[in-house]
């Protein structure tokens, strides 16, 4: 066991009110008053006992694990209340786990991005756990007069040496008298029982059964609905408005603008990162209702800034990724005597388009305003961020202000940008009523914050002895610049020269799963496959020799990986795979990539269908440290696989005088079930490490495994994402 | 506006609505029963699949006025407890990820069992494929329906 201080994240375990109350499943928030099933009903306690602001165990040892953290759809609603139920040493089948609203005095980090939320919280969670373990076990010993050390717990009950043993519940009361312990002891991880073992989502039964979990599900007595009408294209705002043919219109309360721009000399935050911030708003009865109304709208347009369209934003990064920048974000050794005394220079651009978040649930939020308090429900990342923008725009104090999560259809990044949770702020307020505003798909796909468009330039020198001796890469990117100067293969080469530039646009763009990692992994992933085939080396074993050199002799001191795990991925994957193996008419790709602090490697297996190049199968090899949960972390690398793969090969948004070109998916197109691999196999490599997140780090690598998958099947770099645009422009020799 | 009874889930329901709303929104907006999902409006997405008289389809395109005597079975309606074969199996499975589109893929997957009790993958890709889960789940999918439908013939 180790012993930990209970110093750290010391704020989480605040005790509230000793006694909860009974009854607890209905009252606490909405989520949980979908009604209870008659199993739950027998086993609800009489009552409950606070124990921390994790943990609430009721007199009949029923427990409630409080879950803080926004679920997206990456199972954290399991996967961090597992954690507490873990060191609190409880049966897993006697929790039920609540979502809790934000309550930034109680938790850190309620946030969901950058695959974090285990990371973060996994010391803070266990501590919960263990403290709670701990109290129990202090209420148990004063109780029986024997000394906490002849204790001990097992599946939420405790035991002495004499035979004596009782459930939680009955200690629960006198340990939420206690004082928090000012230490406490964790298991070792080779004691862990909940994690480890594959757990099913606690939303699955609710799910499968449609019950009201999603913000657009949200209802409240007297609500109204909203739609905005934001400007087709980037670049305009509202000029006049004739809403004669609405006002008349059956369920139409109101129309009216809202102003939702950041207030001037005032850094936006981002729940106000937005391209259109003065909307025009309906407001009425039922959706139907406002749709119609919406479109029989007349609203005229002002031109305010420039008309963007794709084929020059695309030449315009090309333009960028020929210049030199004056501030290299890396440089080491002189790159540019190394490409002199090359033997052979390799160099290939690489680019990728913009893309849309594309939830399945649009975006929507609950707001109820009044002078001096507001209640917000809805689909939100960043909780805290939007409580904090309206407060700016209402003064609201912050402690008046409610934001309740409800789970999210989807999220991908587009809800760390809470634009939508604002604007239903501002609409509630002026319309002085609980209101829900609601995005069509069509709203949602055209407003921005997109992925960004990139470009990327890499050269690589090797010498006679096809050495790498010299690496350079050039980004650029919409509103971005696409490098990670320090990772992979930094490092590894003794003359390495990283540089970027950012295109500024008014299209919003933003965080999009894996931010910048989605296009670095795929161009840097797919040109380490030819360097290594100008190398002539097998492209595993290219890269190893690399990671070797940053084991042994690393070049730089900035390196942001740990080689050895970076080189293990590898290694697994190799023999997972097979890697080598010669199979008829099977054309195979390998990429690995590090990014949200795991390892990843893949390989891709290619046939030929009539010439047509189909994915078959792909192996993953996956170090996250500890698998918290082993099935909802396949569902993830899964996920991230078949997410990568459809963003890769068919999807694009594309804009015509800044209007985009597509806006909803008879367009835009996403992969569907019959794309889709037959077949995912999922490793993890096992060594006891802290965990790290699993929500984005697949996805990267993926497009570049089937790219260089494809390579060896049709003979053709696939250098522009979208691949099925770039098969189709290019005609294709069998290799 | 205008009077309308509908079969939901086995229950006549009345509503007054305008006669080009389509059925999606009478069913969240109206009844109440959001089980149903919005996701794009135009039968792309299969968010919204409902059964009508047992054929899997798009409420987001049907209006109300089109509905006459047909039966309409939500998500809701499934199954009393949420144990028809293709919810069980959906838990077995462990399918959802945000879990936005399930309830459309088990009106899909329960309309294709009821007239084909043993599909290929063909078969499923070929009735599953007007279904989009953005999270990337078919392959937990296929697999349900496939143990669906065992679990149904045995």
């Amino acid at each position: 066991m180790t012993l930990v201080k209970t110093s750290y994240n010391r704020r989480s375990f605040l005790k509230t009110s000793a006694a909860a109350g009974g009854g607890l499943l209905i009252g606490f928030n909405w989520l949980v008053s979908c009604k209870p099933t008659p199993k739950q009903l027998l086993e609800m306690p009489e009552e409950w006992f606070n124990i921390n602001s994790y943990i609430k165990i009721g007199n009949n040892g029923v427990t409630t694990i409080f879950s803080a953290n926004p679920e997206i759809g990456q199972n954290v609603k399991t996967s961090m209340p597992m954690i507490v139920a873990e060191e609190l040493d409880i049966d897993w089948k006697k929790v039920i786990v609540e979502q809790t609203n934000l309550n930034t005095e109680k938790y850190d980090r309620q946030l969901a991005g950058g695959s974090q939320s285990i990371r973060h919280g996994w010391q803070g969670l266990r501590m919960a756990g263990a403290t709670g373990r701990r109290m129990l076990l202090e209420a148990a010993a004063k109780e029986w007069q024997v000394p906490v050390s002849e204790l001990t717990t097992k599946n939420g009950t405790i035991s002495h040496s004499s035979g004596k043993s009782a459930g939680y519940g009955e200690f629960a009361q006198a340990a939420s008298q206690l004082s928090v312990p000012e230490e406490v002891e964790l298991k070792d991880p080779k004691d862990f029982k909940i994690i480890g073992t594959p757990t099913k989502n606690v939303d699955g039964p609710k799910l499968v059964k449609g019950e009201p979990l999603f913000g657009l599900d949200y209802n409240k007595e007297g609500m109204l609905i909203a739609m905005i009408v934001h400007a087709p294209s980037f670049g305009m705002k509202p000029k006049s408005i004739d809403d004669s043919a609405v006002k008349g219109m059956a369920g139409i309360k109101d129309v009216f603008t809202i102003d939702s721009a950041t207030p001037e000399g005032e850094e936006a935050s981002w729940s106000e990162t937005n391209a259109f911030h003065q909307l025009v708003v309906i407001v009425g009865n039922s959706t139907w209702e406002v749709m119609k109304a919406k479109k029989a709208l007349k609203i005229e347009w002002e031109k305010v800034s420039s008309s963007e369209n794709t084929v020059d934003q695309i030449s315009k990064l090309d333009e960028l990724i020929t210049q030199k920048s004056d501030e290299p974000r890396r440089s080491d050794g002189n790159t540019d005597k190394a490409f002199k005394n090359a033997a052979k220079v390799i160099e290939k651009n690489y680019y990728a388009p913009f893309l849309a978040h594309n939830t399945m649930e649009p975006m929507n939020f609950f707001a109820d305003v009044n002078a001096n308090k507001a209640e917000l429900v809805g689909p939100i990342q960043t909780p805290a961020e939007l409580r904090s923008s309206v407060h700016k725009y209402t003064g609201i104090p912050e402690e008046n202000i409610d934001v309740m999560m409800t789970r999210m259809g989807g999220g991908f990044g587009r809800r760390l940008y809470g634009n939508f949770g604002l604007e239903a702020a501002l609409i509630s307020k002026k319309v002085n009523a609980p209101v829900k505003l609601i995005y069509t798909r069509e709203d949602d796909m055209t407003q921005g914050t997109y992925r960004p468009m990139y470009a990327m330039k890499y050269r690589a020198a090797l010498d006679k002895n096809n050495k790498l001796i010299g690496f350079h890469v050039r980004a650029a990117g919409i509103n971005s610049a696409p490098l990670f100067p320090d990772r992979y293969p930094a490092g590894t080469v003794d003359n390495y020269l990283a540089e970027s530039h950012s295109l500024e646009s008014n299209v919003s763009t933003g965080a999009w799963r894996a931010p910048s990692s989605n296009f670095v992994a795929y161009a840097e992933q797919s040109f380490l496959d030819e360097v290594a085939e100008a190398a002539g080396k097998d492209p595993i074993d290219f890269r190893l020799e690399l990671f070797d050199r940053a084991m042994t002799d690393p070049v730089g001191e900035n390196n942001d990986y740990d080689a050895e795990r970076y080189a293990g991925v590898l290694k697994m994957v190799h023999e997972k795979s097979n890697w080598g193996e010669k199979k008829e008419g099977v054309y195979r790709g390998v990429s690995a990539y590090y990014c949200h602090n795991s390892y990843v490697a893949q390989v891709v297996d290619v046939a030929l269908n009539n010439g047509e190049p189909q994915i078959q199968k792909i192996w993953c090899v996956v170090d996250c440290g500890v698998v918290v949960n082993p099935d909802g972390a396949i569902n993830q690398v899964e996920g991230g696989i078949v997410d990568g793969i459809g963003h890769a090969m068919y999807s694009a948004l594309t804009m015509t005088d800044g209007k985009p070109d597509q806006d909803n998916f008879n367009r835009y197109q996403l992969i569907r079930i019959k794309d889709t691999p037959f077949e995912i196999e999922t490793h993890f490599v096992q060594n006891g490490i802290d965990p790290t997140g699993l929500g984005e780090p697949t996805l990267p690598p993926i497009s570049a495994a089937v790219a260089n998958a494809m390579y060896r099947a049709i003979g053709k770099r696939l250098t522009k994402q979208p691949f099925t645009q770039q098969l189709k422009e290019d005609v294709v020799e069998p290799a | 506006m205008a009077q309308f009874t509908l079969n939901i889930n086995g229950k006549q329901q009345q509503v007054d609505v305008a006669e080009d709303t389509p059925l999606l929104w009478v069913l969240r907006d109206h009844i109440k029963l959001v089980g149903t999902k919005y996701g794009c409006g135009i039968s792309q997405c299969g968010a919204c699949t409902v059964h009508l008289d047992g054929t899997a389809t798009r409420s987001c395109s049907i209006p109300v006025s089109a509905i006459g005597n047909k039966k309409v079975v939500t998500i809701e309606g499934l199954s009393k407890n949420g144990d028809h074969p293709v919810q069980k199996a959906w838990i077995e499975h462990d399918v959802a990820q945000c879990g936005y589109c399930q309830a459309g893929q088990i009106m899909s997957a329960s309309a294709l069992l009821d007239k084909n009790s043993n599909p290929s993958d063909e078969e499923i890709y070929s009735a599953m494929n007007g279904n989009i889960c953005r999270c990337g789940t078919y392959l937990r999918i296929r697999s349900a329906i496939h143990s669906a439908a065992s679990n149904m013939n045995a």
